[in-house]
């Protein structure tokens, strides 16, 4: 099992999301992670899908998206050159001695402060999925209070 | 114009002469514009799942895109299981439906249902119609999808403001869709690989399905076929696509597939899948199927290539488009020795039953009829047991000419389709095969076809059981008969295992007295000498005619492989 990255160009209409969505759940594939936005075209939307599944299946999901009448376009990331982010706000719990330690932490994966009270500091993070993963990890001991992910977005470089 | 007047008026330059439906209060303004329309008919059936397979059948029998129109909520969601049919046989429909008025969707209003939610996944598209100004180009689009690639239905949800909303019309000259574009032309290079794989092929089989259907390939296939000397196996759907009785035709393939069939499938070196899904009612075991066979699959669906069986050398597009570019490039194969070993499987196995004295076996009732009309009326089937005796029994001689609910399995389809199919082409004949209980489920529409003079034959093989499900119970789970008696009544005890004298003895309804009352004719037979007269008779009939042929009780389809097994592991028909 592998995990693949499509970036699928979609009609911007109400209705669009529950397509794909619904396509995903009918069919038993698997999405990690699905994020969707605006694009330079008004009338479309980019959504980022990362799915896990082996050639096969990824062959098919890719074969299904592009067989629905809204999709425009669909394209594989997985094999190509490609830029990918993820943004992340996290409240961890900061008191006393871990304060100093958790700003290190935040400094060092250029992270950003949004907002700190006497209990907990909320840090906000933009970096690739795996990246988002390590630091999540690092936080882990001092205790997390809540966090949200948005899933990874991406665009091919050429 | 209003917004009913400028749907009709689409549907009248889309060309449409009949629309299948049933009234309620948000269709009455769209109802209110087809009053002033004489050219377009629409047939009250009595339920709207008569009207979507009857509109179905239409389809199926003409080629042309079934208009079927419902109300919002119940009578929407009535249409659901005849959209579902028609999705998963690859159908053309435009199904309307009213909705509650754009200002009330989502409060629960009144017969308010969420219809677009409801059949996403059974529709190849669907539609809510926001504005008036976008009706004329929705109407479009959905005809042009409903009909092209991979044809299937589009439902057209029109909330009632959206109907009265007043517009100046304007006919869109092209339809562009930026996400839909079906490949048609198959890639030049695979059909040239395709063609030498077949050229240095020993033991090849044709493979055929609904799809030479849809696209109308049929004679390219019979030239194709005729060309090389490959023999052809059909799939449920596939039956007329190839003259059952031409000498390369080894009939259906699959679950209920001839004997023949399934060993040339056994034992063939290359596949050439021609429209077809490779459905698991084909397959049986997925690692078992065709284990020595390369495998070229014509399909104008991609996701249809390689979903279930590692394909060789896919062709993506149109079976008829491909068929004529492979045509030049084959010639007569030197394949004798694997043509004396299908012809010799074709004898030695031929489709059979046991013939017993007094009673009336279906399998020569069918034989029978296919002899006497020549293999050239319009079949319909029910589900079941009496779906695959007329595939079995049946000789097909021509495309369009059996409607059957091959992936659904709808029951309940094959009336409502018939009325359509009678509609479509009121000269020819048209009979539904039917079971006793699958009839039941849209019994109803003998009123739409007696009142509309549609001369449909119903055969009705009653052998008092739900026969397929009861062949399982039999075969696969002991005899344990739960559910499936339909002469069962309150004395009976809990559990039955076989019929006995001491069955109720009185058949609910009374299909002869049933058909009086709907103002049809109607005739039981019980004994096998009267089937020739009581064929000639129902045929010689003007109207609606029941035929209800009482069968034996525990009379099976065979041969039988059973569900998830190898096509190897047949059970009957080697006798």
């Amino acid at each position: 099992m592998k995990t693949n990255t499509i970036s699928v160009l979609v009609e911007n209409h109400f209705g669009v999301l529950t397509r794909i969505t619904s396509l995903f759940a009918g069919r038993g594939y698997n999405i990690q992670s699905l994020t969707v936005g605006p694009t330079e075209d008004a009338s479309a939307s980019r959504m980022t899908i990362v799915v896990d599944g082996d050639t096969e299946i990824i062959d098919q999901v890719k074969k299904q998206l592009n067989k629905l009448i809204d999709v425009i376009k669909v394209v594989d990331l997985t094999n190509e050159d490609f830029i990918d982010r993820e943004l992340l706000l996290i409240k961890v719990s900061a008191k006393g001695k871990t304060r100093f330690s958790v700003l290190q932490f935040a400094q060092v994966f250029d992270g950003s402060i949004v907002d700190i009270t006497p209990n907990f500091i909320t840090i906000e993070v933009s970096a690739r999925s795996s990246k988002i993963d390590a630091f999540i990890a690092l936080l882990e001991p001092f205790g997390i209070k809540e966090m949200a992910r948005t899933g990874r977005i991406a665009l091919a470089r050429s | 114009m209003n917004g009913a007047q400028i749907l009709i008026e689409c549907l009248r330059r889309e060309g449409v002469e009949v629309v299948f439906g049933y009234p309620g209060g948000r269709m009455i303004s769209i109802l209110d514009a087809l009053y002033d329309v004489p050219e377009i008919r629409l047939v009250l059936t009595r339920h709207e799942q008569g009207a979507a397979h009857a509109a179905d059948g239409y389809a199926r029998a003409s080629g042309r895109v079934g208009v079927v129109m419902a109300t919002s909520g119940p009578g929407a969601t009535n249409l659901v299981t005849g959209i579902a049919t028609a999705y998963m046989d690859s159908i053309p429909l435009v199904c309307i439906t009213g909705q509650v008025p754009t200002t009330l969707i989502g409060n629960d209003a009144f017969q308010e249902a969420d219809i677009c939610g409801i059949t996403r996944p059974i529709t190849k598209h669907n539609y809510l119609v926001n504005d008036v100004a976008d009706l004329a180009r929705i109407i479009r689009e959905a005809f042009y999808i409903a009909s092209s690639g991979r044809p299937g239905p589009v439902l057209i949800d029109v909330p009632n403001d959206v109907a009265l909303a007043e517009l100046d019309f304007s006919w869109p000259q092209e339809v562009a869709i930026r996400g839909y574009d079906p490949t048609i032309t198959g890639n030049p290079r695979q059909i040239r690989r395709a063609a030498e794989l077949i050229m240095r092929s020993k033991q090849p089989v044709i493979y055929a399905g609904g799809g030479v259907i849809a696209s109308g390939a049929h004679k390219e296939l019979c030239i194709f076929a005729e060309k090389t000397g490959i023999p052809v196996t059909m799939t449920l759907l596939g039956l007329g696509a190839f003259p059952g009785a031409h000498p390369l035709s080894v009939n259906m393939l699959g679950m209920h597939g001839t004997v023949y069939a399934n060993n040339a499938v056994n034992e063939c070196d290359l596949m050439i899948s021609v429209g077809a899904r490779f459905d698991d009612r084909v397959t049986g075991k997925l690692d078992e199927f065709a284990p020595h066979a390369k495998i070229i699959h014509i399909d104008i669906d991609p996701t249809s290539v390689s979903k279930s069986v590692r394909v060789d050398i896919p062709i993506v597009g149109d079976a008829k488009h491909i068929l004529k570019e492979l045509i030049p490039l084959v010639s007569e194969l030197p394949i004798g020795e694997w043509q004396a070993k299908v012809q010799d499987w074709k004898k030695r196995y031929p489709l059979n039953y046991e013939e017993a004295a007094g009673v009336i076996k279906p399998q020569a009732v069918i034989r029978r009829l296919s002899e006497i009309t020549k293999g050239e009326a319009i079949i319909t089937t029910e589900v079941g047991q009496n779906q695959m005796w007329a595939a079995q029994f049946y000789c097909f001689t021509s495309p369009r000419s059996f409607l059957t609910s091959g992936g659904l399995g709808t029951m309940g389809y094959g009336f409502p389709a018939a009325i359509g199919a009678q509609i479509a082409f009121p000269g020819k004949t048209v009979i539904d095969i039917a079971g006793d209980g699958s009839i039941q489920m849209n019994i109803q529409e003998m009123a739409t076809a007696v009142v509309n003079n549609l001369p449909v034959k119903i055969l009705i093989l009653n052998n008092t059981y739900l026969g397929m499900v009861r062949q399982w119970q039999e075969l696969f789970f002991g005899h344990r008969y739960m559910a499936t008696c339909l002469e069962r009544r309150l004395e009976c005890p809990h559990t039955c295992n076989a019929p006995s004298d001491a069955c109720p003895k009185d058949y609910v309804p009374d299909f002869v007295k049933l058909a009086e009352a709907y103002g049809a004719s109607g005739r039981r037979i019980t004994q096998p000498e009267e089937i020739e007269d009581a064929l000639r008779e129902m045929l010689a009939s003007k109207g609606v005619y029941v035929l209800e042929v009482r069968i034996p009780k525990e009379e099976n389809v065979y041969p039988i492989v059973p569900a998830g097994a190898a096509l190897t592991q047949m059970i009957g028909g080697m006798a």
